[in-house]
């Protein structure tokens, strides 16, 4: 423990770095996510174009993406956007699917009753085909969460530092405590995100847990 | 008044789901659609509140033309109910309950106070406000449907199937509720059913649809069960339509004959007749018993409750029905307040049936023409 006692600073400014570089994705790719499901949903050819581009996104290795952004977007090499526009495009590619799945997930019935009521638009999105899918989308975040947190540790190799500098500089420095330092701060950060989000869920589906449900 | 003039629906496919179809459901009264699985019977309730558009042919509400009506606002004045419900998993009851208040701009305590009301008329503990849906049993989310629909006091509601999934005494139970509320509200309903016995029971108005989406017959309904137009209309209203029509003849006097009863607790070990009726100290009829088959007083678990009980104001299939399933033959008619009023036999009955007219041609579109 001697090496993780004397670099307790350290390692909290790379995990706080690893938090932005990982999480804001999350964020931003949900939100670019959600009107692309819908969009899969609501025209019925756009959905196998969406499902499979993203798939083929989510192969791109992460290295190759990470060095290729500069040329994309026109950023400095160094540039942490790099990564989080990187992270924020595996999220995305990630979450299309499961946003349009949360949102077929909304039993059809519970839709036509919405429209015959006079739902229209974002009033119905937001009020009740949203809030129906967040079970499905929230499993889906998960997964898209604890994929970053681990995705991102490979930016060190492009001069962007987070957690997984302690990987990268403990394997140059033979220092096994410093790796085993960067591999448990990585995992206790996904299980915080994920906690986070099953938090999140369960605020927002108090339906789901209701006493006595019959179904 | 909703008014259907040669509305054709043809689906992509080319599937003709409605055909030139013409009708006329008066105000203020239920007009069923009822037919075959597939007849287009859900296509043309959703074709009155634009969610499917016709493809050729108009429909009017109060004489105007639907299609030049703003579709949302014409949907928040059409209460709408289907077969499961459709109820908001992730609302609840109360908020199932005041959708379309708040679409509408309600403030939220006004929009409270009018669903609690409306639970209670829908006969609803107040306590299940705020449960979840999923917390209801079939029967109750149907109850709430039907709350949720008449919330903003629509003239209009269109019914699809609503009673279809629950078992038979609670879809009695809300057929009941439901013909009470409509002669409290009065509203312009069509109803959608596959269910003829249902479509009998509720409707001012019956159309028949085959499938392909061709109107066969439109009535009231005792017209229909005693002159249908053809053969696929004869078989669609089934067996026993002589039976079932007895229940709309006006019901004339009955011949009650008095019985000799006696009180539970009572003994009937010096009766000689071979059935007595048993009735409670509020001269209520609770059994017919066998004195023979009882040597002291008369308990509860003598009774025999095969015998069906009719009201003297309602139809001569209840009273017939009451004479053919009484062990003693002689059927117990009972006042509104549930008082025994006397006995009747089945021949009595039939008499009365035979001297009865049948409903005549002339009533064939008497409601299709008053709504006109
Ligand atoms: N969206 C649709 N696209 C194509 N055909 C449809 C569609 N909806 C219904 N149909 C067809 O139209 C006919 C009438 O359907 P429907 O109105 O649902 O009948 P019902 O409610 O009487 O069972 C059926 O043959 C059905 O298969
Ligand atoms: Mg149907």
């Amino acid at each position: 423990m001697t090496w993780v006692n004397d670099h307790w600073d350290e390692i909290f400014t790379l995990a706080r770095s690893h938090v932005w570089l990982a999480g804001l994705p999350l964020i931003l790719g949900l939100l670019i996510a959600l009107p692309l499901g819908w969009a899969a949903r609501r025209w019925t050819r756009v959905y196998p174009v969406l499902i499979s581009t993203s798939g083929l996104l989510y192969t791109i290795p992460s290295l190759a993406l990470f060095v290729m952004m500069p040329l994309i977007i026109g950023t400095k090499v160094l540039d942490p956007i790099n990564v989080v526009v990187a992270m924020t495009i595996y999220t995305v590619a990630l979450l299309v699917r499961t946003v349009a799945d949360g949102l077929g997930s909304v039993p059809d019935d519970v839709l036509q009753a919405a429209r015959a009521m006079g739902y229209r638009g974002f009033r119905r999105f937001f009020g009740v085909e949203l809030p129906l899918a967040v079970p499905v989308i929230a499993a889906g975040l998960r997964v898209a969460a604890v994929s970053n947190v681990s995705i991102v540790s490979v930016a060190s190799l492009i001069g962007v530092s987070q957690l997984g500098n302690l990987l990268t500089d403990g394997y140059d420095r033979f220092i096994t405590e410093e790796i085993l330092a960067g591999i448990v701060a990585c995992v206790v950060l996904a299980l915080i995100f994920d906690g986070l989000i099953l938090l999140g869920q369960r605020l927002l589906t108090p339906w789901l847990r209701a006493q006595g449900a019959r179904s | 008044m909703i008014r259907f003039d040669n509305v054709t629906k043809q689906y992509p496919g080319g599937t003709v789901a409605v055909d030139d179809l013409s009708l006329t459901a008066p105000t203020g009264r239920i007009t069923v659609f009822v037919g075959p699985s597939g007849c287009g019977k859900t296509t043309s309730l959703r074709m009155i509140n634009r969610m499917i558009e016709p493809t050729t042919g108009t429909i009017s509400l109060d004489g105007q033309d639907t299609a030049t009506m703003n579709e949302a606002e014409l949907r928040r004045g059409i209460g709408y109910v289907i077969q499961h419900a459709g109820l908001f998993p992730h609302r609840t009851v109360l908020d199932n309950v005041g959708t379309v208040p708040r679409l509408l701009g309600w403030d939220k305590k006004e929009t409270r106070e009018r669903s609690r009301e409306l639970l209670a008329r829908v006969g609803l503990a107040p306590e299940l406000a705020d449960r979840y849906p999923s917390q209801l049993s079939g029967g109750q989310q149907q109850r709430v449907g039907v709350a949720r629909a008449l919330a903003a006091d629509p003239p209009v509601m269109l019914m699809d199937e609503p009673f279809s999934a629950v078992d038979p005494v609670v879809r009695e139970q809300l057929q009941d509720v439901f013909l009470d509320l409509q002669g409290e509200l009065g509203k312009t309903i069509i109803f959608v059913t596959h269910d003829i016995d249902e479509a009998i029971k509720l409707g001012d108005q019956v159309a028949v649809l085959r499938v392909g989406g061709k109107l066969a017959q439109i009535s009231d309904p005792a017209y229909l069960l005693a002159h249908p137009v053809d053969d696929f209309v004869a078989d669609f209203v089934g067996r026993d339509r002589g039976y079932r029509s007895l229940q709309f003849q006006p019901t004339p006097r009955l011949p009650l004959a008095n019985e000799r009863t006696v009180v539970l607790g009572e003994s009937v070990a010096d009766l000689s007749v071979p059935w007595v009726l048993v009735v409670d100290d509020a001269h209520r009829p609770l059994g017919w018993v066998e004195p023979s088959r009882i040597d002291a007083e008369v308990r509860t678990e003598h009774l025999h409750r095969g015998g069906t009980v009719a009201r003297a104001s309602g139809s001569l299939r209840g009273a017939l029905d009451a004479a053919l399933s009484s062990p003693s033959r002689r059927g117990v008619i009972v006042d509104d307040s549930g008082e025994l009023v006397g006995t009747v036999r089945a021949h009595e009955v039939l008499s009365l049936i035979e001297a009865a007219d049948r409903p005549d041609e002339d009533r064939a579109s008497a409601l299709a023409e008053e709504g006109s």
